[in-house]
């Protein structure tokens, strides 16, 4: 997969981590864009690729996870938390059970990211 | 379609296990001899996977208090304590409950399934949130589909995750409601409680904890996790269960909010069901006497845990993350752990088999659960059979191992 992926959240590059101190309170801000799409796919197809079909068909947004792959409700719902971690963003439990696309699933990272 | 037809993939897997000529799934106790001995297939069996934590299934001063209740009150209540009314016992064990606890209130459940059950979905509604760990119990999980709360899964015991989670919420309007468990019923490992009862606090968000496999083995008074992290007072709810450390069945839920009781009538899983029967609610209230009575009790337990866990640990096997009344052994897949399983049958121990997708990131495991009432010999025993069996598939190099290996996770 991408060489580029360094498993970090996305993070701002010219952006520095603040330190804002209060009295006795330092607070770490990080600062941080939406991610684009892009971005959010090649995360997905990385990690659904090791429960890929055996005839070889390639993941794309019209993938539907449940069925597609030979993936288990229980692993999808762990795939879930690790991109909700690299995303910054947090999926609720009856949300992801109505998500069945590849698409789907990035369509609603990126909404939940562009109203953080 | 038919009404069987979406489980074909389950009926497919469930074809390959009866295959192996036994059903785990199926197991029958032809007689129950002890808390730790059982008849099964003709040939006496040693128990090593029945949460009988304390072996107090066969104490006599429990089972003569339950034949007595059952004498003086019948065999059943015959109907919901909303609708038929309580029984003095269901009240007395309520108080005696909440005094172990030095809580206000405590409400008594049929099962601890049930407790779980009604009092998560019930605490959180219509924005309102609910945060429980992915490997919660199932009861936990069946609450998430009842509540109308939105549900955020936080990553296994890792309060950094947890935070992420309630960071993210950020100024959002609504309760929070934490679920954690003591003991985890899988691998046999403890919550890391006391960073979470902090990331909580920093927070504002409730903390319920089921202490349903750390009641009795926990704690200076066998309160629970709750009370060896001492953090007791941080835990706004506490749900445990009757039918494991002591030996009979129900749940309980205990908490010093003031408005406690008004989930009497607002829990659907309390209301609508019949309440304990007498002589099991005299037996719970005779097991918790022995709980405070004999500390020595929990000692054997760990002891026994020590003998078993490092045991098999130097054989090579790959265990839980730490010493816990639960010791779960990792197998390589699905079929091996049931062959194990039915080999360990024939040779005489009898232990649980859990297999995906009941376990957690897909392991499959042998499930064992040590007493107090287990004897060093039959520590060895159970050893020796796993040892032997172990070598015989191929899942022990012929050379013991002195390292212990923990989990992955």
């Amino acid at each position: 997969m991408s060489d580029t992926h360094t498993g970090e959240p996305p993070l701002l590059r010219t952006a520095q981590n603040m330190i804002v101190e209060n009295d006795d309170i330092a607070d770490t801000i990080v600062l941080r864009r939406p991610p684009a799409r892009a971005e959010v796919m090649a995360e997905i197809c990385r990690q659904l690729e090791p429960f890929q079909a055996d005839d070889g068909r390639a993941i794309t947004g019209a993938t539907v996870i449940s069925k597609d792959l030979s993936i288990d409700s229980l692993a999808v719902m762990d795939m879930v938390m690790d991109l909700e971690d690299q995303f910054d963003v947090s999926i609720p439990m009856n949300v992801v059970a109505e998500i069945h696309t590849v698409d789907e699933l990035a369509d609603t990272i990126l909404a939940l990211s562009a109203r953080r | 379609m038919g009404l069987f037809d979406r489980h074909a993939g389950l009926l497919d897997a469930y074809r390959d296990v009866r295959m192996t000529g036994a059903d785990p799934f199926q197991i029958r106790m032809e007689r129950v001899l002890s808390p730790t001995e059982a008849i099964i297939n003709g040939k006496k069996t040693l128990l090593v996977g029945t949460n009988n934590y304390f072996g107090l299934t066969f104490d006599p001063s429990c089972m003569e208090a339950a034949i007595e209740a059952i004498r003086a009150e019948g065999t059943g209540t015959t109907g919901s304590r909303i609708a038929n009314g309580s029984y003095s016992e269901h009240v007395a064990l309520e108080q005696e409950i909440a005094e172990f606890y030095g809580k206000k209130h405590c409400m008594v459940f049929t099962t601890g399934y049930q407790a779980n059950l009604g009092v998560i979905s019930t605490l959180v509604g219509p924005d309102d949130f609910l945060l429980i760990d992915a490997d919660s119990h199932a009861s936990i999980y069946d609450a998430c589909k009842q509540t109308q709360a939105e549900v955020v899964r936080f990553k296994h015991n890792d309060p950094s995750s947890l935070d992420a989670r309630l960071r993210r919420l950020g100024d959002k309007p609504g309760n929070r409601l934490v679920v954690l468990e003591g003991i985890y019923s899988m691998l046999g490992d403890s919550a890391p409680l006391k960073e979470f009862i902090a990331v909580c606090k920093k927070y504002n968000a409730y903390v319920l904890i089921d202490e349903a496999h750390s009641l009795g083995a926990l704690g200076e008074h066998g309160r629970g996790l709750c009370e060896s992290a001492g953090v007791l007072d941080d835990c706004h709810f506490i749900v445990g269960t009757f039918s494991k450390t002591l030996g009979a069945i129900g749940g309980y839920c205990v908490s010093d909010d003031p408005d406690f009781d008004i989930l009497r009538v607002t829990t659907r899983s309390y209301m609508f069901t019949a309440s304990l029967p007498p002589s099991i609610v005299a037996s719970v209230r005779q097991a918790l006497r022995i709980v405070k009575a004999h500390p020595e009790l929990r000692t054997k337990l760990w002891d026994n845990v020590a003998a078993l866990y490092d045991g098999l640990a130097a054989q090579g096997f790959k265990l839980g993350p730490e010493h816990g009344p639960v010791v779960g052994v990792h197998l390589p897949d699905r079929m091996t752990a049931i062959g194990f399983w039915r080999a360990m049958l024939d040779a005489g121990v009898y232990v649980n088999v859990a297999v995906p997708p009941a376990t957690p990131n897909g392991v499959s495991l042998l499930r064992c659960s040590v007493s107090a009432a287990h004897s060093h010999e039959q520590i060895a025993q159970m050893i020796d059979v796993m040892t032997g069996i172990g070598r015989q598939l191929g899942v022990l190099g012929n050379t013991p191992k002195l390292r212990v290996v923990g989990s992955s996770r």
